[in-house]
């Protein structure tokens, strides 16, 4: 019993091994991904191209210019002219912002009146728009801390008199707030779902498609070891791409593994049983290896989109949130991200890990009822 | 006159392997070949370097008086083609895969599309998927996709493989009126008693054309002569006398041995070896030479 | 005393409102070679799955050597050996690797296998190709290949569907001659379907389905007798005439081209008047006769008549 489990498995490997092109691009996929997803996906803004407009030319303005400089959020891209050069410049996305200081400027400083600074935004995408308005405002404003308390000081008053709140952030986890660390947990999750649905439904569909499902339902194999033996082997490849990213986002990326391994590998195990069990629900659907493609393309778009992946639960309407209980890759995000970030253990996860019981034992029931070692 | 089909030393190489070796053959228009041969013998090769779609390593051919290489184009334009898997789209209707091969050739008339329709008896089908089409009716529906754009020469790749043997009789109704037409038709097939049908009768080998004739010719050239011999236990007998030096060749045919002799020498002496070996004969009568027997003898 | 390997009795089986079998009942007894005919979609394919339990019944119950396939269906499958119309091996592997996979899955151990092996490539004449790739092999040897996979675990039933189609008949003959040597020398009991009237005359007994029931059943020779007396062999030219000569005479029932002669089926008794008239008939058209005779029926011939009735 146990060594036809082997043989089905062994058979399996060697079909996966005799197509090298599809075995490289199931280990070469999930680095790929990492490595778009850690450069190119990053929600961290830097370097906006900043075109400047100084109609004052005073010592005072050039401050004001070096504050912005300052910071990395802008780069001072332009220096221009004209009103008319800047919105030429932000009309063929050369420069996304523009300040403008008037000519005034330095004058009303100086008098002790509050001077007037534009700050032109290219507004089309939101996520640049919204960072360089929130620095603007922030550059600004301590810009003029800096003047209120440059001339406090000069009538004689201390400096710890001037700020009677000082709020000193501290950001636990992720201090640096870098986007990577946020999305290798993601990453493993999806990775882990996408491989093991895609691989175990096609690998079953396959033998449907080429009638080699006949000759096996003919020999004695019991049907849960025709589903052991086809799931094994996607299980250990799925595992060894997990390590592969685990071991590429600290390489690469340098994300901490602050938790327990063990913890995450075990969870991991569990995720799988889920998505192991979906993949095996296509196949009883798929009749062909392009159906069962596209139906797990089907479920992997609201699992990437309604899990947290991407965009922060927190921020969707309610009953886009409701679905996203529905979705078992929003608790194991939870719990990759509690231990891989927060080094959090059992004690701050067991809803979500209860959660993914329930999941794994719903979806593998229903796959092992609907699949059948027959042909109708 | 120009021949339906020229071809001259028509060779085609996959790598060190020689599908097609070196073949010269003329089929005069309106006639129908019949093409034999074991799988992998270069039957479809042949009608794909026939029909432009592989250019041969060596040698040249036309097709209708164009020459395949060249002038391909032509070649397809006045050329239909029915293979082996049914080359039908399952999820369309019969009318509607009629309708696209059709445009596929550029017939926009919808009055040809029901006139192929209605002279293959496709019509009481017309609105059902190819899909939930029997063997008989999607066989049927693929030569009507070959036939749409008026032909005047025909290849036909194993057409009858797997259908029954109403319906191959009914599809050879078919070729004989289009052939009627003036048609020329190739036809490969491994049934034998549908070799019989046709007028001419090529037979290959391992990449050459042993032999390309009229079927009484072919079977008139067999040496030596048929018997059919009822014996029991049947494969022990056949066994028994396959290297007989008086055997020139036996086979299996449905109950019975089908002996070709050697030339000159009488059954007798098989029947008697048998006989010794206290094998049951019960007749042995002479047979016609089949194209079956001229197959089986040149392989 | 034989015993009966394969008792179907009453099966039904429909595909949703199709009805694919209706009632069928059949045995096949130790050493039988059992060849099933029918037109395209009697239920030939279906019957089969449902024998090897690839399929399951609605209604009706099929016992394989005692043991009943719904019940007892892994025991049942022990029994038997099943060859379906694509050859299901496995391309991306070996010849070997194919055998020793369905060897295990059947649960041989090795050392009985690896004998196994070698006798099966020998007899079906494989044993040069062991590490050749499946999908690389011909269309004959897939199919030789195919056999030695179902005979991996010594079944006493080998359930094949239409193992020869689409094959040359040379290679038609090699893979008789195989089934006929196993049946002899294996004791094997064989249950198949085929196009080829030919191979079907080759069986013990033929059982004809159409439309899903079996309609008629009997060795080659009492099929055949069905019709005796009633076929006339016409050989002559031009065969345009002779057809339409035939067609026209209201005692013909049908006509057949069969190779390079008709077949002419006649009403109950008529035969010598017919000939009388048609080789009458046609001299006076200018065409020539060189053969009208009455001549035992072929099971081709059968196959038409019940195909029509």
């Amino acid at each position: 019993m146990i060594n036809r489990l082997i043989s089905l498995i062994r058979k399996e490997f060697i079909q996966i091994v005799r197509d090298p092109r599809a075995l490289a691009i199931t280990f070469l996929m999930p680095v790929m991904m990492l490595i778009l997803l850690g450069y190119a996906a990053t929600n961290d803004v830097r370097n906006i191209a900043l075109a400047v407009l100084d109609q004052d030319q005073s010592p005072a303005s050039r401050a004001l210019i070096a504050a912005y400089r300052a910071a990395d959020y802008f780069q001072l891209a332009y220096v221009v002219s004209s009103e008319e050069e800047m919105r030429q410049l932000i009309d063929n996305n050369s420069a996304r912002a523009g300040l403008i200081i008037p000519p005034d400027y330095s004058e009303q400083v100086n008098s002790g009146r509050s001077a007037q600074v534009a700050f032109v935004l290219d507004g089309s995408d939101p996520t640049v728009a919204n960072t360089a308005l929130s620095a603007a405002i922030l550059i600004g404003q301590s810009q003029s801390t800096r003047i209120v308390t440059q001339r406090l000081e000069r009538l004689g008053m201390s400096r710890a008199a001037l700020s009677p709140i000082d709020v000193r952030t501290q950001v636990w986890y992720n201090p640096g707030m870098v986007s990577a660390y946020y999305m290798i947990p993601a990453l493993i999750g999806q990775i882990l779902q996408f491989l093991t649905t895609l691989l175990t439904a096609t690998s079953i569909v396959r033998e449907r498609e080429r009638g080699t499902i006949e000759q096996l339902i003919v020999t004695p194999l019991r049907p849960w070891e025709l589903v052991l033996g086809k799931l094994a082997p996607y299980v250990i490849i799925s595992f060894i791409d997990m390590l592969e990213v685990l071991i590429a986002g600290t390489i690469l990326f340098r994300v901490p593994i602050n938790g327990s391994l063990i913890l995450l590998l075990t969870m991991s195990a569990l995720f799988l049983v889920t998505t192991l069990g979906i993949g095996l629900l296509i196949s009883t659907v798929a009749n062909t290896q392009q159906e069962a493609m596209l139906t797990t393309m089907l479920t992997l778009l609201p699992s990437i989109f309604l899990s947290g992946f991407f965009f922060p639960l927190a921020a969707m309407p309610v009953w886009l949130r409701a679905i996203s209980y529905l979705i078992p890759l929003r608790y194991f995000l939870i719990i990759a991200r509690g231990i891989i970030l927060k080094g959090v253990g059992i004690a701050s996860l067991w809803s979500e890990i209860v959660a993914l019981i329930i999941f794994a034992v719903l979806v593998m029931s229903a796959a092992a009822s609907r699949f059948r070692k027959s042909l109708d | 006159m120009i021949s339906a089909i020229f071809a001259e030393n028509l060779t085609r190489r996959f790598g060190q392997f020689v599908a097609v070796d070196h073949i010269s053959f003329e089929v005069p228009a309106g006639q129908i070949l019949g093409y034999l041969g074991p799988n992998g013998s270069g039957k479809t090769t042949t009608i794909r370097m026939l029909l432009g779609i592989l250019h041969p390593s060596e040698g040249r051919a036309q097709v209708l008086g164009y020459d395949v290489v060249s002038q391909s184009e032509q070649v397809r334009a006045s050329t239909g083609d029915m293979s082996q898997k049914f080359a039908l789209y399952h999820d369309l209707t019969v009318w509607e895969n009629l309708t696209f091969y059709a445009g596929m050739y550029g017939v926009r008339e919808e009055r040809r599309v029901r006139e192929v329709l209605y002279e293959l008896g496709l019509d009481e089908v017309q609105t059902q998927m190819a899909q939930t089409l029997s063997t008989g009716w999607r066989q049927r529906l693929a030569l009507a996709t070959a036939i749409v754009h008026r032909p005047k020469l025909l290849f036909l790749d194993e057409p009858t493989s797997g259908v029954d043997p109403l319906a191959r009789r009914a599809f050879w109704d078919l070729i004989y009126s289009l052939a009627a037409q003036g048609i020329t038709v190739m036809v490969t097939t491994h049934y034998m008693d549908e070799a019989e049908y046709c007028s001419l009768i090529g037979i290959m080998r391992a990449g050459k054309l042993l032999a390309l004739d009229e079927p009484q010719r072919l079977k008139d050239s067999l040496p030596g002569q048929v018997w059919e011999v009822y014996v029991d236990p049947l494969l022990p007998a056949l066994e028994m006398i396959e290297n007989h030096p008086a055997v020139r060749h036996v086979g299996l045919a449905s109950d019975h041995l089908r002996v070709i002799t050697t030339e000159g020498e009488p059954i007798a002496i098989v029947t008697k070896a048998l006989s010794e070996k206290n094998f049951q004969v019960r007749t042995a009568q002479p047979g016609i030479a089949t194209i079956e027997d001229v197959f089986i003898a040149l392989q | 005393m034989t015993e009966t390997l394969i008792r179907v009795s009453g099966i039904t089986k429909n595909f949703g409102v199709v009805r694919a079998l209706a009632g069928v009942s059949l045995w096949v007894k130790e050493g039988e070679i059992y060849g099933l005919v029918g037109p395209d979609g009697a239920g030939k394919t279906t019957l089969i799955r449902l024998i090897c339990g690839a399929l399951r019944l609605q209604a009706g119950r099929i016992s394989l050597c005692g043991f009943d396939v719904a019940d007892e269906t892994e025991r049942a499958r022990e029994q038997i050996g099943y060859l379906a119309q694509r050859s299901a091996v496995y391309e991306d592997l070996t010849v070997l690797e194919n055998l020793k996979f369905f060897a295990e899955v059947r649960g041989l151990p090795k050392e009985e296998w690896a004998e196994r092996c070698r006798w099966l490539l020998e007899f079906v004449g494989l044993a040069e190709f062991t590490g050749r790739r499946a999908g690389q092999l011909s269309g004959g040897m897939k199919q030789k290949l195919a056999l030695a996979v179902a005979l991996i675990h010594r079944p006493r039933v080998l359930l094949l569907d239409e193992p020869t189609t689409g094959v040359d008949p040379l290679t038609r003959l090699d893979f008789w001659r195989l089934i006929i040597r196993l049946v002899r020398g294996e004791k094997l009991t064989v249950l198949l379907s085929t196009p080829y009237m030919d191979e079907a005359a080759r069986c013990t007994r033929v059982g004809f389905l159409h439309k899903g029931h079996l309609i008629c059943e009997g060795t080659p020779r009492e099929l055949r007798s069905r019709l005796a007396g009633r076929i006339l062999e016409l050989i002559g030219e031009p065969a345009s005439l002779l057809i339409d000569l035939s067609r026209a005479d209201r005692q013909v029932e049908d006509v057949q081209r069969f190779g390079n002669s008709l077949h002419l089926r006649v009403q109950e008794g008529q035969a010598e008047m017919v000939i009388r008239r048609l080789n009458e008939a046609i001299r006076k058209a200018g065409g020539r006769v060189h053969r009208l005779q009455l001549v035992e029926p072929l099971l081709e011939d059968v196959f038409i008549v019940l195909s029509e009735g």
